[in-house]
Order: C-alpha cells, then structure tokens, then sequence
C-alpha cells in the first residue's frame, strides 16, 4: 500500500480529479486487452500536463514506485498491465492536438489523442496518417508510440516509427527531454527510434510529433476469393514477383470469414482463402494495376474478385477484416490473438502446421494475416469453462509463436512482447543479445521504474555484468513467472 | 573539442592481432590511413564477426582506441578522433549473405560496396531504395554508421527506416544481434536504428539486414526552372501538396543560377504519362522540360575538388527552402563566398561554401546558429584544411545527458572513435 504522504503528493502533483484510489475506480485498470493477466494498480494518476507527468514519475522515482504508462488500454500483449506495487500512469487527459502544420505535413499531438483524430483533423485538407492499427478509433498517440503500432496499409505506408519524427519524452528520474524534431535527421542517436516501441520501458512520452501524408488520388478495394488460403498465398507472391506494392494485402481463412459474417455481415464470398486487397495512386497507375491483380488473381486460382464501387462497399469489406478479432465471440465464448510473422514464402508450410497442431490440441484456430509482410494473427478458440482449455490454448499460441521463430520470423509484428511474450523472448534472441538490449534500458531508467517486468524474461539490476543475474526486488517480492 | 594528446599511451601488439586474424592481415598503418588527419599505429583486417569481435575486445582491455572503417569514403566525417591507435577494418567482411528475393530482404555484411550489393540485388529486379554516395567504394557499414541519403529519401525513407535487422560488435567483445529478417517485426529495442547514424561509436556493426524495393517498371526525370527562390518555394510546397506520386524532388541553388527543381516519377508507362501531364497543369508546361538520371548525382557533384571547400549536411523544414537560401545569401554576401546546394524535399541538402578560410569559418557559424533557431540543422562534413576547426554537429540538445549514458554502457571505456560525436561523445 501507498502511504498516505505519497498519496497526499500525488494528489497535489495532479490535482484531486486527477487521482483515483477507490478499489472499485481501480478495478478499470487492472489490465488492457489482453484481459487473463490482471493486477490492481495502487493508485491511478491522470496528469493534464507534461508538468504533471514530471510531478507523479518523480515522486515514484524518489520513492522507487514502479509505473505503467496507459493510453486507451487497448493494447494486446498486457504492455499497459499495472505492476505489483506500482501506479498506473494515464494520459487519457492529455488528449489535445497541438499543432497543424500542413505546408510542412506535420501534427504535433499529445500522447492521448486518438488515432483516428489526427486524421480527422486533416482529412478536410486530404491528409490522413498512417499508422492503421485495427483499434484506430480507439488506441491512442502514445500507445501506438509505445507499441510502434502497425496496421493493414503498413505494408506501403510503414509503421509508427516511420511517422514518429520527434518526442517530448519524461524520463524515469523524471526529467524532460526532446528528440528528434519536425526537421529530419537532428545530430546524435537516433532515440526517437529506439524510444518508439520500447513499449513503455524507456520513460513517457508527453508530445509527439507525427509525419502526416497526402491522400492518393484514386484507391480502389478488391475482395478476391480462393479454394484455399495456398492459392491465396500464391498469387500474393506472384505481386511480389511482378513487382507490386499495393497498400494493403489481407487475408482471412475459412473460419475467419464466417465469424465476421456472421458479426457484421461484410458480403464476403464463402471461401476457403479470402484476399482483401487495395491499390491506390494515381488513377492511371491504380488502373493498370487493379488490371494486374485481377489477371495475377485468377491465375493463380481466385473463382470471384469483386471491385469495391463505391465508399460504402469499401467501407464494408473493410468493416469484416477490422472486426474479425472481435467476430471470434461469435464462434466460441473465449480466444487468444496472437501476433507472429514469417517470411511471407513460409506461409504454406507454417499453415498446415498450425493446422496439424490444432488438430492434436482439438482446438479450432481462425487465421487472419496481413499477408504482403508475413504477419499472422492466428485466434485460437477456446472454452475457459473446459477445465483444462485456457491452459492448452495458451500453450498452442505459444508453439504456433516457436513455429514462426523455426522459420526466421518473430514472436510480434506489431502487439508488442509486453507481459503475455516475454518468456518467448529468450527463444528469439540470445542471452548477449537480450543482455544489449538491457544496456539501452538502463540508459534510460538505471533503477527499472518504468513499466519494470515487461518485454525481458528476466528482469536485471543495472551494473550487473553481462550473464549475471541477481533477483530483482520486484521478483523476490513476487512477481510470479507463468512457466 | 580540443584536440586531445594523440601520441598512444599503450603500443598495439602486432602478436595479439595476428593471433586473432592472421599476420597477413595485420598491418603497420601509413599516412593514408590518417583518419582527419590523425594518424593511427596498425590496421587489422578480421575475416569474420567473431574476429572482429575479438579484436574489440583485444583493444578495448589493452585500452587502444579504435577507429571502424569500411570503403574509407566518409572516414573525416565527424570530428577528429581525440585518440586513434587502430584501425579496424571490414573489407574482408563483404559477403552477401542471402538475397530472399521473394521475401524482399537481403543480409549482407558491412564492409560489402553498396554498388556490389545492388549488383546483386538487379538480378532479381530489385534494389536497396537509397541513392548514396559513392556506392562503388562506400560499404553498408559506412552508409549505415554515416546516416547517408540521397533524393530517394522522400519516397522510401532513410537507412532507418530500410534496415530491419543488425549484427554489432561491442567493446567487450559482445556480438549482438537485434531485428531479424522480417520486415514487420516489434520484438525487443530497435538496436538498428540506434546503431545507423551512429557513426561507429556504440560498436561496429558487422551486418545488417534490409527491406527491398522491386526496381521500378519506368522511370522518368522531369525538371522545373523557376525565376527565384521564392517561386521555388511555393511550386515544392505545391508538388508536396498535390497527389502526384512522385518518388524524388529535389532543388538545386547556386550563386547566380536561379534555381531548379528535379522530380522523378516511376511506375507504368500509363501513369507516368498522367503524372506529366499532371506536374504541367502544376507548373507553366514551358518550364518543365525531360532530362535525365544524371540530375540526381548533382548531390556528389558537390563533392568534386572539395578539398577547398566546406561541405555541409543541412536539415530544415520544407517550408524554409527559401527562407534559408535567402540567409545563406545574406550571410555570404559581401564576404566573397561562393555557394550551392542541393536540397530536397524532405529538408535534407547539402551546401556547399567556397572562398577564404575565415569568412566560411563566420558564416558557417552564423548559418549554423540561424538554421538551429529554426528547429533544424547544420552539420560539417569537410573542412578545408586553412581553416580553423568548427565543431562538426552543432547543438545537441537537452538528450545530450542521455547519449552519453548510451554511449557509456555500450563503449565504457570510450575506446571507439573517440570525441568524434555530438557533445564530445
């Protein structure tokens, strides 16, 4: 518990409605979207400012209290899931934009603003941003920065960290620093791109400056439907091998499909590969290419392809492949997402695989990806009130990830390793590796303040020699390891 | 940063390095091997990462300071090296290791050519979409360490945002890999990005793995004369505004040549055919004329008989293009400097400065000063030899503190290209 003279600062440094600490107010904290890893914060603080921000983390750092920064809590891998004896840190109230320049297609944004926003903000003027996570009109700025969030058109547009051009950022001992900037290319190390997708572990970032893009001339959806998701994988390398980077390359199998039609009846062909594909780019150029696809497609099998002809169906084919996590609860009462990515050419193999393996744990799994960069959300169904099932959905997830690893991929594209991949970390990378990303936190936060137990297996006390470990203060006091 | 005691405090042992990479790959260093006119005692060739690695950590605990070096290209960017005892050097290390065309990456070695890599690349139709300098001699370790772009920055973004995955040899003898081969891939610190643009002095990287881009089907190069900056100004602004989709803009300045603006368009016939038609609506079509892939080396262009001029890096914000070339005219005039830029659309360019030793010093400074009030930029490259030393970086900022506990935990002992970086790092 938080003694009452923390308590009586922290209110000070962010005012009384600023301040939550009723166990019931709590409880909405106590994990983020991926909801089977729960932990009740101490306290919640919603600084209004950069200030305030600075305020809350120095009375933790003086007084060695974790904090878990918080966006919308959307995230997908527990990143925003409170620690044991630590506050939660919200920057809900941080929510302004700051600044629109066009001539120079930048936004400068705090660290709550929602994703969609700053291309609400823009769009009268044709500009949108890019970074396209399926949680846009929820997720925050700061999460996605957290994250380095991706999303479908990531393929063409790139990730968060290509949009990230400068940070205001409150490092763990609580000063404010600025990195990056509007201007490209400022002198010294490049933190901006170490800061985005540390997922928390590296300080709070309080004001984010974004790169802002043009809307193309002509973008044109198209659903294209195959036996199977092999076909579907096909003609996506046949693309590749002509040379084409469409915007975005999405696929869903079989199960995938009929749990978004039966949540929000997209239209989608009954099929056992579905392509959702968008070109865009100047309209001569969207033209030949729609005619490419089309011709790419059918040879490699597709028995329909329909062209989106208006707004409205494209908005629609759209809405199945965005609601498709959500469409599982129409199938099956629980499921985990998971995140993995391949070299895009391994997909068969990788496929049948986690079919085999679905099989032999007798559990479905739904498969949606982005295809054009390997990257698998396979959902594993399960039934919690089956004794035994959580555990055996889990532990499938967790092969379906060594899977992707076997074949020179990742454990995450774009949810981060947060609590839920952590264990996976040290299958991924060596010890020397993981031990060089730890230099870089300790850099940052030398007394592991900042989000501590997440992303590394282990955690480890700075000044350590490489290899050596000491048991942290959080992992004597209980942190409980889940293998 | 005054320029440290050069004379070496400990002798390299010649022994220790044959042991490690052969005697026939150690060797005395001679004048060429002077990096910014420092010179160095040996230079070693490991022939692989691990020896690399253990080169590193032969003089990080015989307390020697070493310098990286690739193609040699961009070895006096930066500031003088406080303290050089040994050159390492990757020529051996130029493999590529695996084009997954059709997984669009490669992994390659760090002291491969640019040019070489590209060779290999163009069998497949594809390319690594970053126009360098010298590709023939400049090394993917050297281009990543130097942050170096060219015009192609615009459409496909810097080295950050190209590579996905790194080797890096540390002081310690740590080799380290983060990233992987995979273009989407969020899984522990984006080491890469913090190595590229480094300049070599968090640790050496030994190799690196990249995003491809498929050759275009079609190229072409249109370019745009205007009456004065100010014109200028606006029809970038214009372009930037418009939803052409072109691949590269740049501009070029000059002392007395009004300025031009090069675009470049790549895709089908049929697209680039509209996008012309397109950019004349934009511009007055009498000014817009075709020309050719040579306006795109004006950058290296700057570079030829450099030896008398400055050279500098400069970063701005778009909408300053003018802004800024109105303050080098103001700065230069009067003081008989000679200039030119090229500058691009991103606000990245490079400028050039002739004329006497001391007024380039002034007006650098003033530039500088200028430039950075405005959010951006102004980072030395060359320096003539008559003139007196500028700081290379400019202002570092309130992160400084920061850098320097990174640079602290990856190079403790400070062995790696010693005070060369921002802030004395």
């Amino acid at each position: 518990m938080l003694d009452v003279r923390v308590l009586r600062e922290l209110r000070s440094a962010v005012g009384e409605r600023g301040l939550i600490t009723s166990p019931e107010e709590l409880h909405t904290y106590e994990c983020d979207g991926l909801t089977n890893f729960r932990v009740l914060p101490q306290a919640v603080v919603l600084p209004d400012s950069a200030q305030q921000v600075q305020a809350a983390v120095r009375i933790c750092h003086r007084e060695r209290i974790p904090f878990v920064a918080r966006g919308a809590g959307t995230g997908l891998s527990g990143g925003a899931l409170p620690v044991e004896n630590g506050i939660v840190i919200s920057l809900a109230r941080m929510n302004r934009i700051l600044e629109v320049d066009l001539v120079n297609a930048r936004v400068v944004a705090e660290p709550g603003v929602i994703n969609l926003d700053v291309t609400g903000r823009v769009m009268p003027q044709d500009y949108f941003y890019g970074p396209d996570p399926s949680s846009q009109s929820a997720c925050t700025i700061g999460g996605n920065v957290a994250e380095n969030s991706g999303g479908a058109h990531c393929l063409k547009y790139g990730f968060t960290t290509t949009h990230v051009l400068g940070l205001e950022v409150v490092l763990p001992d609580a000063s404010l620093i600025h990195i990056g900037g509007k201007a490209l290319d400022a002198p010294g190390y490049d933190l901006a791109g170490v800061f985005v997708g540390s997922e928390g572990t590296l300080g709070i970032a309080t004001k984010v400056i974004l790169r802002i893009l043009k809307r193309p001339q002509c973008i044109q959806t198209l659903l294209a439907a195959f036996p199977t998701t092999n076909e579907a994988g096909a003609a996506v390398s046949g693309m590749i091998a002509a040379g084409m980077l469409p915007a975005a390359v999405e696929m869903m199998d079989k199960l995938a499909i009929q749990a978004a039609e039966a949540a929000v009846h997209a239209n989608y062909p009954v099929c056992g590969g579905l392509l959702l594909l968008e070109l865009d780019g100047p309209l001569a150029e969207v033209e030949a290419l729609v005619e490419q696809t089309n011709e790419i497609c059918r040879k490699n099998g597709a028995w329909e392809i329909r062209i989106a002809q208006s707004d409205a169906e494209r908005a629609l084919m759209w809405k199945g492949r965005k609601a498709a996590f959500a469409s599982m609860g129409r199938l099956s009462p629980n499921y985990i997402v998971q995140d993995g990515v391949i070299p895009r050419t391994a997909m068969p193999e990788v496929l049948s695989e986690i079919e085999r393996l679905s099989a032999e744990a007798g559990l479905r799994v739904a498969n949606v990806f982005h295809a054009g960069d390997g990257n698998l959300h396979p959902l594993v169904l399960y039934d919690q009130r089956v004794p035994g099932q959580q555990n055996a959905a889990e532990a499938l997830s967790y092969k379906i990830l060594e899977l992707c690893i076997e074949k020179g991929g990742s454990i995450t594209g774009e949810h981060g390793v947060g609590e839920e991949k952590k264990m996976m970390m040290g299958k991924m990378f060596s010890e020397p590796d993981l031990e060089v990303m730890q230099r870089v936190r300790c850099a940052f936060d030398p007394l592991q303040l900042s989000n501590p137990t997440k992303v590394f297996p282990r955690p480890r006390l700075c000044g350590d020699k490489a290899g050596e470990y000491a048991p942290h203060p959080l992992e004597t006091a209980g942190i409980a390891e889940r293998f | 940063m005054l320029a440290e005691e050069t004379k070496a405090i400990t002798r390299v042992s010649r022994e220790a390095l044959c042991a490690i990479v052969g005697a026939a790959h150690v060797r005395p260093a001679e004048a060429s091997d002077a990096v910014a006119g420092v010179r160095a005692q040996m230079v070693a060739e490991p022939g692989s990462e691990q020896e690399l690695a253990a080169v590193l950590r032969y003089a990080n605990e015989a307390g020697l300071c070493a310098v990286p070096r690739g193609g040699g290209t961009k070895l006096s960017w930066g500031n003088p090296p406080a303290r050089l005892d040994l050159i390492v050097s990757t020529a051996r290390l130029n493999r590529v290791v695996e084009h997954a065309w059709a997984d669009l990456t490669v992994i390659v070695e760090a002291g491969c050519t640019i040019q070489s890599l590209q060779d290999t690349l163009v069998q497949r139709g594809q390319r690594l979409a970053l126009d360098v300098l010298w590709p023939e001699r400049a090394t993917v370790g050297g281009v990543l360490s130097t942050n170096d772009s060219g015009a192609l920055r615009l459409r496909f973004g810097g080295a950050r945002d190209l590579i996905i995955g790194m080797t890096l040899a540390l002081p310690d003898g740590t080799l380290a890999t983060s990233g992987g081969k995979v273009v989407k891939n969020v899984a522990g610190y984006d080491l890469p990005k913090l190595a590229t643009g480094a300049l070599g002095t968090l640790g050496v990287i030994t190799r690196a793995i990249f995003r491809l881009y498929p050759l275009p089907q079609n190229t072409r190069t249109l370019s745009v004369f205007t009456r004065s900056a100010a014109e200028m100004q606006r029809f970038v602004l214009e372009i930037q505004d418009s939803q052409l989709a072109h691949s590269a803009l740049q501009v070029r300045f000059g002392t007395d040549t009004p300025p031009e603006a090069d675009i470049l368009f790549e895709g089908t016939q049929a697209g680039l055919a509209a996008q012309e038609t397109h950019l004349k609506k934009l511009a007055e079509s009498n000014r817009v004329a075709e020309t050719g892939p040579a306006v795109w080396k004006a950058r290296d262009r700057l570079w030829s008989s450099a030896n008398t001029g400055v050279i500098a890096k400069i970063s701005l914000l778009p909408a300053d293009i003018a802004k800024t070339v109105e303050a080098v005219e103001r700065i230069t005039a009067g003081q008989k400097v000679h200039w030119s830029a090229v500058v691009q659309a991103t606000g990245l360019g490079s400028l050039r400065l002739d004329g006497d030793a001391e007024a380039l010093h002034t007006s650098l400074r003033e530039l500088r000063a200028n430039m950075e009030r405005d959010g951006g930029s102004l980072v030395v490259l060359h320096q003539p030899p008559g003139m007196a030393q500028l700081e290379a970086w400019g202002n570092p900022g309130d992160a400084l503190p920061l850098m320097s506990a990174l640079k602290k935990q990856f190079d403790p002992k400070n062995i790696l290209n010693r005070g060369r970086f921002v802030g004395g790092i």
